[in-house]
């Protein structure tokens, strides 16, 4: 019995803020709407208009794009970060001040480490300067900020630590007797990174994975941001019509999303257990 | 790649660890970028190069026209940053300490707190906003703000304590109950201090990521905006160095709590080192 009241509070907390108003969502994402009030009702119209809307279409495409990237990129850089960590740094005490030296940023405002590349990738910022004095463009690079690539680039910079915290934590439980085998044996560096160490990580690197997809396909204020209004992502589309009070509407977007988020991660799940991995 | 100590480093280290540091420049050169401009002169721009030298934009922070409400959101962010601080963790605690054997739902429970990690942010803020609007209650930062960020922190606070007691040892408590502690007694005198530094990490975890919180928050603040909010609506419409003053501070303020965390973890474990066992010390 005690164990209920234990954990009663963050029972309590996750039915009233997460339960609850995932609920209000679905049911709200069926009634109807006028451009002042809420109509309660069942209708479908709000689904209907989702999916068949063109707009809705390229919209996840470009939202799975940005995923895709940002996983790609995260999973190389965060898996060769973590591999640095766990193979070449020698004392537990290098390797707890490096790691940390990755963690900080985790702790400090995304919206200004977003800020902070107006000073970088801008139409003045530093990378123009450096192109331009080098004499490599005679006309400031226009793309570096506001623009598709700069979004994936907030990303990885923001994500990132999302990939080499898991992986780094599966190779710590890597046995060094196995790898000092697979020396024995005859194979090389490579094909004990291949055939060793990528295997055992597959738990990080699918925990790492679930991360970067639910951060990525949900976002919308690094996108809003980034591209400087100019491109629009799944959330970006859907927080359009909340601000315009289209609340149903909004509403079925966010159902659709869900549902998709939580299929991924899904399919996801089934390579990882979660719990066993803590 | 080589494992043992006191063989020589290979080409492979020293390529990898040029990738590691390109990575950190990566990772704080922006960031130390707006840190310098924040110093810019009074007609200095958003850009190098530096235009003088000055406190011009820090000053300008604390005029309440010049900018948004800074110093009132600043206060109820940090505010609110204390109260999930404190919350985030006495509940992750109990909870954890629920987990640490099966109990009938123990599984629904853990997956409803993975789903609030995973559940999209905009989500959560669009469902706590209808549930207020429905409910006829006023949004506010200290109701359904505070909510929203719990939402957030609570995942993160479970899954550490999960990884505490997985490594726990739990014939620590066995003794102390064979010396005849009651339950309470384990907890305060057994379990707690050895557990300390994790609790003191669950807490850093409840500030930062509440101080910092803005997608969740996005419509549960309610009319008085948390302080990413507030710098938020200033990109849009702030074009001077005030911006990254704002910045600098903000970060410095997450940096000292870190800061603060991370020292109390190490003075505990000293003190642990020179008070705890005299194991190993030769001494039979």
């Amino acid at each position: 019995m005690f164990r209920y009241l234990q954990v009663l509070p963050l029972t309590l907390t996750l039915l009233v803020f997460l339960v609850i108003p995932v609920g209000v969502i679905v049911v709200v994402s069926f009634w109807d709407y006028t451009e002042f009030s809420l109509l309660p009702d069942f209708v479908w119209t709000n689904y209907e208009e989702l999916f068949t809307s063109k707009v809705t279409y390229s919209i996840y495409l470009k939202t799975v794009i940005y995923t895709a990237l940002t996983w790609l990129l995260t999973l190389l850089i965060g898996f060769t970060v973590a591999y640095f960590l766990a193979f070449h740094v020698r004392t537990l005490k290098w390797q707890i001040v490096l790691f940390l030296l990755c963690t900080i940023p985790f702790w400090t405002s995304n919206i200004i480490r977003m800020i902070a590349w107006i000073p970088v990738l801008g139409r003045h910022g530093l990378v123009n300067q450096g192109l331009l004095s080098a004499g490599i463009v005679d006309e400031p690079v226009e793309w570096l900020l506001y623009s598709d690539f700069a979004v994936v680039l907030a990303f990885v910079h923001l994500y990132t630590l999302f990939m080499v915290v898991p992986i780094f934590n599966s190779m710590m439980r890597i046995d060094p007797s196995v790898i000092e085998a697979a020396y024995d044996a005859g194979a090389g560096a490579w094909r004990t990174l291949w055939h060793v160490i990528v295997p055992l990580c597959k738990p990080g690197i699918a925990i790492g994975t679930i991360f970067i997809v639910t951060l990525v396909m949900a976002d919308f204020v690094t996108v809003q941001m980034m591209s400087g209004g100019q491109s629009a992502s799944v959330a970006v589309a859907m927080n359009n019509k909340r601000a315009l009070l289209q609340y149903p509407a909004a509403a079925a977007d966010a159902v659709i999303l869900l549902l998709v988020v939580l299929m991924m991660v899904a399919a996801l799940m089934r390579i990882v257990n979660v719990r066993k991995e803590l | 790649m080589s494992l043992a100590s006191g063989e020589r480093r290979g080409v492979g280290f020293y390529c990898l660890a040029a990738f590691f540091v390109l990575f950190v420049i990566f990772l704080y050169g922006p960031t130390i970028a707006i840190v310098v401009l924040s110093f810019q002169g009074p007609d200095g721009g958003l850009t190098f190069p530096m235009n003088g030298f000055s406190f011009r934009w820090f000053a300008n922070l604390f005029e309440q026209q010049m900018v948004g409400d800074f110093k009132a959101s600043f206060a109820r962010s940090f505010g609110l940053a204390l109260i999930v601080m404190v919350l985030t963790i006495v509940v992750s605690l109990m909870a954890g300490l629920a987990f640490r054997r099966p109990f009938i739902g123990s599984g629904l429970v853990f997956y409803l707190t993975v789903a609030s990690l995973i559940v999209p942010s905009i989500l959560i803020t669009l469902g706590i906003g209808l549930m207020f609007d429905r409910a006829d209650l006023e949004t506010a930062w200290y109701s359904s703000g505070l909510g929203a960020h719990l939402t957030w922190t609570l995942p993160f606070g479970l899954l550490i304590m999960f990884a505490v007691f997985n490594r726990f040892d739990a014939s620590y408590e066995e003794a102390a109950r064979d010396l005849g502690a009651s339950p309470w007694q384990v907890l305060r005198h057994v379990v707690l201090p050895i557990i300390g530094p994790s609790l003191v990490g669950v807490g850093l975890f409840g500030f930062t990521l509440s101080f910092d919180e803005f997608a969740r928050t996005l419509m549960a603040a309610g009319v008085k905006n948390t302080l990413p909010l507030e710098i938020f609506g200033m990109t849009t419409n702030v074009t001077t160095p005030v911006l990254y003053a704002l910045g600098t501070v903000t970060t410095g303020v997450s940096l000292a709590i870190i800061g603060i965390c991370l020292g109390v973890i190490t003075i505990i474990q000293r003190r642990r080192l020179r008070h705890g066992s005299d194991a190993g010390r030769g001494m039979v």
